[in-house]
């Protein structure tokens, strides 16, 4: 019983770090959409634990798969337009 | 000074209101109502394995069309607005074209801009993983009411093989036809079932039309796994045709 909460307390601390780095964007844009991919597969397992595998595929596929590749879509679409 | 101050505030507020939803959470010993009649009544009465897909498909199927159908106004429209913005491209890549013929250079017109090589690894990995991962798509909305996934899901994971093949080969012209037809398809068969529901069983979308067969195998559950598949066919078909519009735009 103690051993999925503290793995919940620690995917949920991992989450929010996941999520603070993605927001401040230090390193550059690219990483940014990476580490949101990141905490979409995180909430994914999170979702596992909770009980709701049928969730949890949802937000591994669309949550961290399609939404990540759209992103890093447009940026590219943005970066071409810049250099044009 | 102030404003800091009240996102201070803010944040304090919001922290109270959730440390008092966590420090006063019970949870439940038993089902409530609604959640014990599905857990006892689904299993016999619809003989669906997965309660959760009982529930998204028949219980609550017209939500479920709802769903859908926010999902296939959300595809259209974004085929709308790109369209307008492939239309405008085409004929100023046209005259693009036509500038860059004058310079000697041979024109394109699939693909103006040299795109880079995709590379050995990822055009090998396709052509090793799309049909696992189409196989793995058909898998989850064929088996939505045994195992956990679903239309959505399988149609999510069909989507992602498509959005592979599109990384792997840019260039890569697909059939809006084809998608148009599969969507529309399993659109219209998704409501005729609905109805075929009212006529002969006991309401829209019920899915005692079919058999309900042995607990737990692959034909059973009534019309459950047949609007699951048509379910995942439509949501694959609009989440394709979103991912081809979007790449098609790209040949500015």
């Amino acid at each position: 019983m103690t051993l999925p909460i503290a793995l919940g307390l620690l995917l949920a601390l991992a989450m929010v770090v996941l999520a603070v780095m993605a927001m401040r964007g230090r390193r550059s844009l690219g990483i940014s959409i990476l580490l949101a991919g990141l905490v979409g597969l995180l909430a994914s397992v999170m979702f596992l634990l909770l009980a709701a595998p049928d969730v949890a595929m949802t937000e591994a596929a669309i949550g961290s798969g399609l939404t990540t590749f759209l992103f890093f879509f447009v940026l590219g679409r943005v970066r071409r337009g810049e250099h044009d | 000074m102030i404003k800091r101050l009240t996102l201070l505030l803010l944040l304090a507020g919001i922290g109270s209101l959730f440390a008092g939803l966590v420090l006063t959470y019970v949870p439940d010993e038993t089902l409530n109502l609604t959640a014990s009649y599905y857990a006892e009544r689904t299993a016999e009465d619809l003989g669906a394995a997965n309660i959760v897909t009982a529930i998204i498909v028949t219980y609550r199927g017209l939500d479920t069309l709802g769903e859908v159908t926010v999902l296939f106004l959300t595809a259209a429209i974004v085929g709308l607005v790109l369209s307008h913005t492939r239309g405008r491209s085409q004929s100023t890549g046209r005259a693009q074209d036509n500038t860059a013929s004058e310079d000697g250079v041979t024109p394109t017109p699939a693909t103006r801009r040299e795109l880079p090589p995709t590379g050995e690894l990822l055009t090998t990995g396709t052509r090793l993983l799309l049909p696992l991962i189409l196989l793995f798509g058909a898998y989850v909305f064929s088996h939505g009411h045994l195992t956990p996934g679903g239309g959505f899901q399988g149609g999510a994971i069909l989507a992602s093989a498509m959005l592979l093949l599109l990384l792997s080969n840019p260039a890569r012209r697909f059939g809006h036809r084809l998608i148009t037809i599969v969507e529309s398809t399993a659109g219209v068969a998704f409501v005729l079932i609905g109805i075929l529901g009212i006529l002969l069983a006991g309401g829209f979308l019920d899915n005692r039309i079919l058999p309900t067969g042995t607990f737990g195998e692959l034909f059973s559950a009534g019309a459950i796994p047949l609007i699951y598949t048509l379910v995942g066919l439509k949501v694959g078909a609009e989440f394709s045709s979103m991912l081809v519009s979007l790449s098609e735009t790209e040949e500015l």
